[in-house]
């Protein structure tokens, strides 16, 4: 008889895997990705590859000399940072740049606080702001769309739809003025508009985070929260003043609105643990998004939005709880 | 120009001068008196701030020492008695000289003594371990494995033995601060009394099944058998719940126990090896000629008189 | 829509392989070794001594205060020793050895077959005789039915409820009571509503078992005041404070009993032990086991006589599978691994798991990737990745203040964990520090 294995119980395991939770990720990206592809050609290719290369390298670089401990890229973290990284750049960005920003994004915003697990701010944003903060100019140049080509740097740009938006409103010009010098809201939810590859494509991301919901990967509670705080501010501002505020479908197809709130603000590791504590980072992150939109200097706000309710996270951990079994009655309720 | 930076230099002296005195009356009227001594003795304490001596931290022990009258009761094992003489002499109160102590392992139970007969896959905790059953051998007392010791020492003082799954002091390190004697769930380390050169004799066993049943777990078991106490010239040894124990204070490291027990469950530590035993003087080979030689050549006709006569009761 | 309790769980496969198993009475071993603490409470006192005959239902093992219970003997034949044995806690603990001779009987014992509805004892008669019987929870918690059944003044008691339920997935031992003992088990659920004074008794019965559903709701017509529910198949559904929940809709409070919401808990199996003690004069001497598992040739429910040891089963079940890995005292999730066959059977083992070594080792344990699922699947709302995290730093007034003694130690969170991590084990080693320190302070 071999030996017997003790341990305490239970000795029964779901098999769900941190593996297969990051790969099922990738999964869900997969459609936004093809599209990028599909609308913006060499360049998108190139940016994710070397996006998702230098992740992978510096973490096992991090990990093996300087950490010296057991290098865990494989458990997928540090490709779906690199995609959401590629994902959030434009596609005419110079390779150094991305290994810079690959380089901030891992060994600034994870391995220095330890590793998966133990970071506050999300990896991948805070090598996009680095990058966004560090290179101005090269990170706001939007190659526009013009189908599969093998342009890579020298892309033809244009600015987004949001900042058209943005500078319309800033110079005077009425809405309908402005929307009539961008794709309207079908062509915006299919892709067809300048912008990162995170910001194209709403149908492929909303593909994307179906799978997720139906994998048991990510619940929609942050999701559904961001998207109806946009749509209820932007909603008000709208009603108020139809000519200088677009409407809300506008502000949640265009910038990186979709890709932050289905990819960015549901990483594990830096949003709340409790049902209620998601919730208030959801509503958070709409508020200071749109507020960064409206009232703000920069085009897109979600980026920052999701980098400072990120940093609310262990608060709203310590102080929302869920709700105990036998609490209320205890309190004599 | 030149009046700009006058003004500047005055306006900033003035508020200086101002935030110095505010700042001097205020650290006056809020000012805690603490005895000057308390920051003297914590001065000379090893600031390791291990609890070794009992109390929270160097500082609390400091405190705790300028209060009371006397220092007899209080000992700080990483300082040892160099630092509590010190103390006293800042203090002007008496101390005793206390007997340096070390951590020992009182268990030899490695996978070449101890049959391993089923596979632990818990938590890597001995404390969860042994909530849990009786352990990976036949013996339930012994050594778990899992490093609960070696996770607390402070000094670097334990390490875990890969080869024998055993942990292993480094005597230069240990400070018998008492943190691995406290972590283990089965209690098989002891503080007991530092010899010169590290020597130790001790039952490096805490079985207390009956005899049959520890030996059929592990080869090196102490059985209970007592002959041990037998072979004691200075009653150092009792047996009690079938396992031996050796008092510290009562052991004059001679030896003659080691030789006895017929499960080599004591261990003799440091010792130069002994030479052959020949059919004539016994009392050559409890001669070493080592420092030690004086007493031991003392000790050694009392005990063989003692034996001898034994002996010949016996017979 | 079935009932269901509000917050967490998990469904592990059920594999209830021994489903449709009948009841085989298994033969009588050589010795057995009856532990003389197999319940909650202060041990028994063993009363036998080496060299005494005993017979079947002797009582071998006084109670030893009110909380406590007594022990009687499942065989007829000479005392060995009372010794410190192997058993399945996992240590070594006394134990009275018996050698088997003949099958003897206790001639106050009724054995006879036929149905005794009549219940003609007063309540308080009713909860004395339990108490004689040594009757302990047969669910596997193994508390003193008396003393659950003597309600304190003050409390009011409106309804029972009978945990027909049986969660743990491979067990199959209540299932098979519920369809081939279903009247003797009701009429002591009569008993047992005598003893508390209610008239209203509701069965809680997880969906996957139909049959037992169908038959009991066809029988307990005959019965006045038992109602049968089906219940959604979630783990834990049998918890005690789940089930009050799913049921009745009242929420035991934190650190309280059921009877603090005027009810009280009993297993099918307790409530035929119950009929057996109270109609037939009967002790617990015996129960239903369960023995299972993938590689098993023949997944059975054996009644088993206290003390057998768990290799006696293994034989009669076909014997011990090549690929043994793991044999587990209880069911997946809460059971205990044994760490040697010769262990005995006791009061509160309800089934015997058999798992096969591919399935036996842990999940590779990783870093905690704050994921929420453990916060999500706890049914009673507390916060695994938390408890875990304060019961390895030793912050005891921090997991004191987070509820660790609301944990029910049901496994969900360890078993959803996708990092592997092992939340159960720091989990109760924390409450077991926390229940010390609170003791502590009372003194």
């Amino acid at each position: 008889m071999n030996k017997l294995f003790i341990s305490p119980s239970p000795h029964v395991y779901e098999d769900t895997t941190v593996k297969r939770l990051m790969f099922d990720v990738v999964i869900a990206l997969l459609p936004a990705l093809a599209f990028s592809i599909y609308f913006f050609g060499m360049g998108a290719i190139i940016v994710t590859l070397t996006a998702v290369v230098s992740c992978i390298a510096f973490e096992w670089l991090i990990q093996k000399f300087i950490l010296k401990q057991e290098p865990s890229i494989t458990d997928g973290s540090a490709l779906v940072t690199g995609i959401l990284l590629a994902f959030n750049v434009p596609t005419n960005l110079p390779i150094w740049i991305i290994i810079i920003g690959s380089l901030v994004a891992i060994g600034v915003g994870k391995m220095s606080f330890g590793g998966l697990g133990n970071n506050p701010f999300n990896p991948a944003l805070v090598g996009r702001v680095f990058m966004l903060i560090s290179f101005p100019v090269q990170m706001t140049s939007w190659p526009i769309p013009s189908g599969f080509n093998n342009s890579y740097t020298d892309a033809v740009t244009g600015a987004t739809p949001l900042g058209v938006m943005k500078e319309g409103i800033g110079a005077g010009e009425s809405v309908s003025a402005i929307m009539d010098k961008i794709p309207d809201h079908m062509q915006l939810f299919y892709g067809h508009m300048g912008g990162s590859m995170g910001e194209i494509a709403a149908a492929a991301l909303i593909l994307g985070l179906g799978w997720m919901l139906y994998r048991k990967v990510i619940k929609i509670h942050i999701p559904a929260a961001i998207i109806l705080t946009i749509t209820a501010f932007t909603g008000i501002l709208w009603l108020v003043n139809p000519e200088s505020n677009a409407d809300p479908l506008f502000h949640l197809l265009t910038g990186g609105v979709m890709l932050g709130a289905i990819f960015m603000a549901t990483d594990y590791v830096t949003s709340p643990m409790s049902v209620k504590g998601m919730w208030i980072f959801g509503i958070g992150i709409g508020l200071i998004t749109v507020s960064i939109r409206v009232f703000g200097a920069y085009p897109e706000g979600i980026s920052f939005a999701i980098l400072i309710m990120n940093a609310f996270v262990p608060l709203i951990n310590m102080y929302i709880k869920p709700k105990r079994f036998g609490e209320e009655v205890q309190n004599g309720k | 120009m030149s009046t700009t930076i006058l003004f500047t230099i005055i306006s900033l002296s003035a508020i200086g001068a101002i935030a110095a005195i505010i700042l001097y009356f205020v650290a006056q009227k809020f000012k805690v008196y603490e005895d000057p001594r308390i920051d003297q003795v914590e001065e000379i304490l090893p600031a390791a701030n291990c609890g070794g001596c009992g109390y929270p931290g160097c500082r609390g022990f400091a405190e705790a020492m300028v209060k009371a009258d006397d220092l007899s009761p209080f000992y700080c094992p990483v300082g040892g008695n160099e630092t509590m003489t010190q103390a006293a002499e800042i203090l002007g109160k008496a101390v005793e000289a206390k007997d340096p102590l070390v951590a020992v392992i009182r268990c030899s139970g490695s996978p070449a003594h101890r049959e391993r007969v089923n596979t632990y896959d818990g938590a890597s905790s001995c404390t969860i371990s042994s909530s849990l059953y009786s352990g990976e051998t036949g013996c339930q007392f012994g050594c778990l494995g899992l490093g609960d010791c070696v996770d607390v020492c402070d000094f670097d003082a334990i390490y875990m033995d890969e080869e024998t799954g055993l942990p292993v002091v480094i005597d230069d390190n240990c400070t018998a601060c008492g943190a691995c004697v406290k972590a283990c769930p089965n209690i098989i380390i002891e503080l007991r009394k530092k010899n010169k050169k590290d020597r130790k004799i001790f039952v490096s066993c805490v079985n207390e099944d009956k005899g049959g049943v520890a030996k059929k777990a592990c080869s090196v078991a102490c059985i209970g058998c007592g002959k041990c106490v037998k072979a004691c010239a200075y009653d150092a040894i009792v047996v009690e719940n079938f396992l031996a124990y050796i008092d510290p204070n009562k052991c004059k490291l001679c030896r003659k126990c080691v030789a006895e027990c017929p499960t080599n469950a004591i261990l003799e530590i440091n010792f130069p090896p002994k030479k052959v035993k020949t059919e004539q003087a016994a009392g050559e080979t409890k001669a070493p000629a080592k420092p030690k030689a004086e007493t031991s050549e003392k000790e050694a006709p009392k005990a063989e008189s003692k034996e001898s006569k034994e002996n010949e009761n016996n017979k | 829509m079935l009932k269901t309790f509000p917050k967490g769980g998990v469904h592990p496969a059920e594999g209830k392989y021994s489903a449709n198993s009948v009841i085989e009475t298994l033969s009588l071993p050589k010795t057995v070794s009856i532990p003389i603490s197999q319940h909650i409470g202060a041990p028994s006192k063993a009363i036998v001594a080496k060299g005494d005959k005993v017979k079947v239902g002797d009582k071998i093992a006084e109670s030893t205060g009110f909380v406590s219970a007594n022990i009687h003997s499942s065989v007829s034949g000479t005392v060995v020793k009372v010794d410190n044995v192997l058993d399945s806690t996992g240590y070594k603990r006394p134990c009275v050895i018996i050698n088997v001779e003949e099958d003897e009987w206790n001639e106050s014992i009724d054995r006879s077959t036929d149905l005794k509805k009549e219940i003609s004892m007063t309540d308080k008669e009713i909860i004395q005789r339990i108490n004689e019987s040594g009757i302990v929870g047969l669910g596997g918690a193994t508390f003193p039915a008396h003393v659950k059944l003597s309600v304190p003044d003050g409390k009011k008691i409106d309804v029972l409820i009978i945990n027909g339920v049986e969660c743990e997935p491979y067990l199959t031992s209540d299932h098979r009571l519920m369809l081939e003992k279903a009247e003797e088990m009701l009429v002591g659920i009569q008993i047992l509503m005598k003893a508390l004074s209610v008239n209203r008794a509701l069965i809680g019965i997880e969906n996957n078992k139909p049959d037992a559903i169908n038959y009991l709701q066809n029988l307990v017509k005959d019965y006045p005041g038992i109602e049968v529910h089906a219940l959604k198949v979630q783990y834990p559904q049998g918890g005690e404070k789940q089930l009050i929940k799913a049921l009745i809709n009242r929420e035991v409070p934190s650190g309280a009993l059921p009877l603090n919401v005027g009810a009280v808990v009993h297993n099918v199996g307790t409530a035929l032990a119950v009929y057996d003690a109270v109609q037939k004069n009967k002790p617990l001497f015996e129960r239903v086991v369960t023995l299972t598992g993938k590689s098993v040739k023949k997944p059975s429910n054996f009644m088993v006589r206290i003390g057998t040891p768990v290799n006696e089963l293994i034989e009669a079940a076909g014997g011990l599978p090549e690929d043994t890995g793991k044999v587990i005292n209880g069911g997946p999730m809460m059971g205990k691994a044994l760490n040697s066959l010769d262990v005995p059977v006791v009061k509160g083992t309800s089934g015997i798991l058999i798992m096969p070594a591919e399935l036996s080792p842990r999940k590779k344990e990783s870093d905690c990737i704050r994921c929420a699922k453990c916060v999500s699947v706890c049914p009673q709302g507390l916060e695994p990745y938390l408890l875990n995290k304060q019961a390895q730093l030793e912050k005891y007034d921090n997991l004191e203040a987070s509820a660790v003694m609301d944990c029910i130690e049901c496994g969900s969170c360890a078993y959803t964990c996708p990092a592997g991590l092992p939340l159960l084990d720091y989990i109760r080693l924390g409450k077991s520090k926390v229940s010390q320190i609170i003791r502590s302070r009372k003194q």
